[in-house]
């Protein structure tokens, strides 16, 4: 490809990040397919944070909607990030798990619904709690419900990133999407900091985060199974490549001697360097697809 | 508050298996015994801190990668060798102090470490094995979505020493800008919020809140007492099905998570409609 069409491209690609949740729902599905489900019309809120003075939003940051990708039944769950740092609250979490039960009841009669997660959340809304919590634990029981019949993609695309126990969600997906613009980890740079001490983790090193966290050390680590650009065109493309792609053969999850032992060689007497950990755990971890 | 999360755990670990050592090739942090409970025998496993363990920020009882890999391990290999036959009840033991908090664990991605123990946890509980979580300490975080949130039954002590959260108060606090007291007064009200555990128990997630003497030092008749809770838990949940349903359908939960039920019905409907 010339460099000329190359510039047109880029010029022509939509912003996936710059996207507001329910934009980038819709712009997955097939086209006139998709339908909202508990929109914000109805109005279900968080009862939680007016008791804390906090403005709740009339779809609890969280979008919910069914339809076709590729021509098959999918639905995709988007967080806000601009919402409570896309937060997951009572509300949020139940209509995340709801959805994904859902699916799985349809998998169930012999119509796989593949369930497509965009996170962009710092994981447990703490006005909640220990409801967000407990949420998050029945989103991942609904995950390894759900994967047996059809495929639970993760997509991490925006700035927010994908931290807390969502990351748990993430890890237990059968696809990991991710831009060079994304993080994904358990705990944040300022947690770590805050908990651990700055010689530990410099949260202002942007350059050190990334080389963690970012989406291109985590593909290329093996432990997201595609990066892509942030254009809105790219991410549906890979979406729906993942979709007909089916139930991979094994999870990441689930190769637990695979992992372990790359976690015993390691040589923890020092801080890890990220480069060398990524030439070391490059190979031998595609996600294959199921049959 | 101890500088180490974890001994608690260890003291009951060692009152209902017997034992307290780690099963070959585990690091010294996760116990792991086959024991006799009730009409038949459970795994147990329990995090425990190790001061001198591997990794520096995973010494003081919080599940770290190591933690996070034994565990997965430990419980998935039971599942094959039950598979034609009565599913042994896996019995998590937890006092943990939360997920590990360090950069070595965020480089070698523990947040997949975290999520194999709980993939492990939650497959065994789909096939078919009763999951109790015995909550005899802390429960906080990361650390009990690893070691304890998938359990099919939740039973807690009922005791000052055990607290069940999304975040330890100290943080809480910090990024609340609340004073920990103001935190406290907080949860009287609002019970998610709440550091204590007769309000988690409000929130309809716990199956039994036990009623223990001295939780410290656990007493020959206090332990078979907890025997009985467990054996009678790992029965209910043989009865009911391998999904999470009943924490949505205790009285509390009825009470307290109205919003979560209301939101899962109205979703149904939605899905359900023909367009």
């Amino acid at each position: 490809m010339s460099a000329v069409r190359d510039d047109l491209a880029f010029v022509n690609r939509q912003s996936f990040i710059e996207l507001h949740a329910r934009e980038r729902a819709i712009a997955l599905f097939d086209s006139g397919t998709a339908r909202e489900l508990l929109g914000p019309f109805d109005r279900v809120e968080s009862p939680w944070l007016p008791l804390q003075g906090v403005t709740p939003q009339a779809d609890d940051g969280c979008v919910v909607m069914k339809g076709k990708i590729s021509g098959r039944a999918a639905v995709v769950v988007a967080l806000e990030g601009a919402f409570q740092g896309g937060s997951l609250g009572e509300v949020s979490g139940a209509k995340l798990t709801a959805a994904l039960d859902l699916a799985r009841a349809d998998g169930e009669k012999g119509k796989p619904t593949a369930a497509v997660m965009l996170l962009e959340t710092g994981g447990v809304r703490l006005q909640e709690a220990n409801l967000g919590l407990a949420a998050i634990a029945e989103i991942m029981a609904a995950i390894l419900s759900l994967r047996r019949y059809a495929p639970v993609i993760s997509v991490v695309a925006g700035t927010v990133g994908c931290f807390g126990g969502m990351s748990l969600a993430a890890g237990l997906s059968s696809y990991i999407v991710m831009t060079r613009e994304a993080r994904l980890g358990l705990n944040g740079p300022e947690v770590i900091e805050q908990e651990s001490g700055i010689e530990e983790f410099d949260s202002s090193d942007r350059r050190l985060i990334w080389a963690i966290n970012g989406g291109e050390q985590r593909y290329a680590m093996g432990l997201a199974d595609a990066l892509v650009d942030d254009d809105t065109g790219q991410v549906g493309k890979t979406i729906r490549q993942l979709i007909e792609k089916g139930v991979p053969r094994e999870h990441r999850s689930a190769r637990v001697a695979f992992y372990r032992e790359r976690i015993q060689s390691l040589d923890a007497t020092r801080q890890l360097d990220p480069n060398e950990l990524r030439a070391s755990w490059r190979t031998g971890d595609a996600t294959e697809p199921g049959k | 508050m101890s500088e180490y999360t974890g001994i608690r755990g260890k003291a009951w670990f060692r009152a209902l298996t017997g034992q307290d050592s780690p099963m070959a090739g585990d690091p010294r942090s996760v116990l792991t015994a086959d024991a006799p409970i009730g009409d038949g025998r459970a795994r147990f496993l329990c995090v425990v801190p190790d001061p001198q363990g591997r990794f520096p920020c995973a010494r003081h009882g919080e599940v770290g990668l190591e933690e996070a890999y034994a565990l997965a391990t430990r419980v998935r290999e039971v599942i094959e060798p039950d598979r034609n036959s009565v599913k042994r009840a896996i019995i998590a033991i937890v006092d943990v102090k939360s997920q590990a908090y360090g950069r070595r664990e965020e480089t070698a991605a523990i947040f997949l470490a975290a999520a194999a123990a709980a993939d492990a946890y939650g497959s065994a509980r789909l096939a078919g094995h009763p999951i109790i979580t015995l909550v005899v300490g802390h429960a906080i975080s990361g650390g009990f979505l690893t070691h304890g949130y998938q359990a099919n039954r939740i039973l807690a002590f009922d005791d000052d020493g055990v607290m069940i959260h999304a975040m330890h108060k100290e943080a809480a606090a910090r990024i609340t800008r609340r004073s920990v007291e103001s935190l406290e007064k907080l949860g009287k009200a609002i019970a998610p919020l709440s550091y204590d555990v007769r309000d988690f128990a409000k929130l309809g997630l716990l199956h039994e809140l036990l009623h223990v003497e001295d939780p410290d030092h656990p007493a020959d008749e206090t332990t078979a007492r907890v025997r009985r809770a467990l054996a009678a838990a790992i029965e209910d949940a043989r009865r009911g099905p391998v999904d999470l349903s009943n924490r949505l359908q205790s009285p509390e939960a009825r009470e307290t998570r109205q919003a979560s039920i209301r939101t899962r019905a109205l979703l149904e409907s939605q899905w359900r409609e023909k367009v």
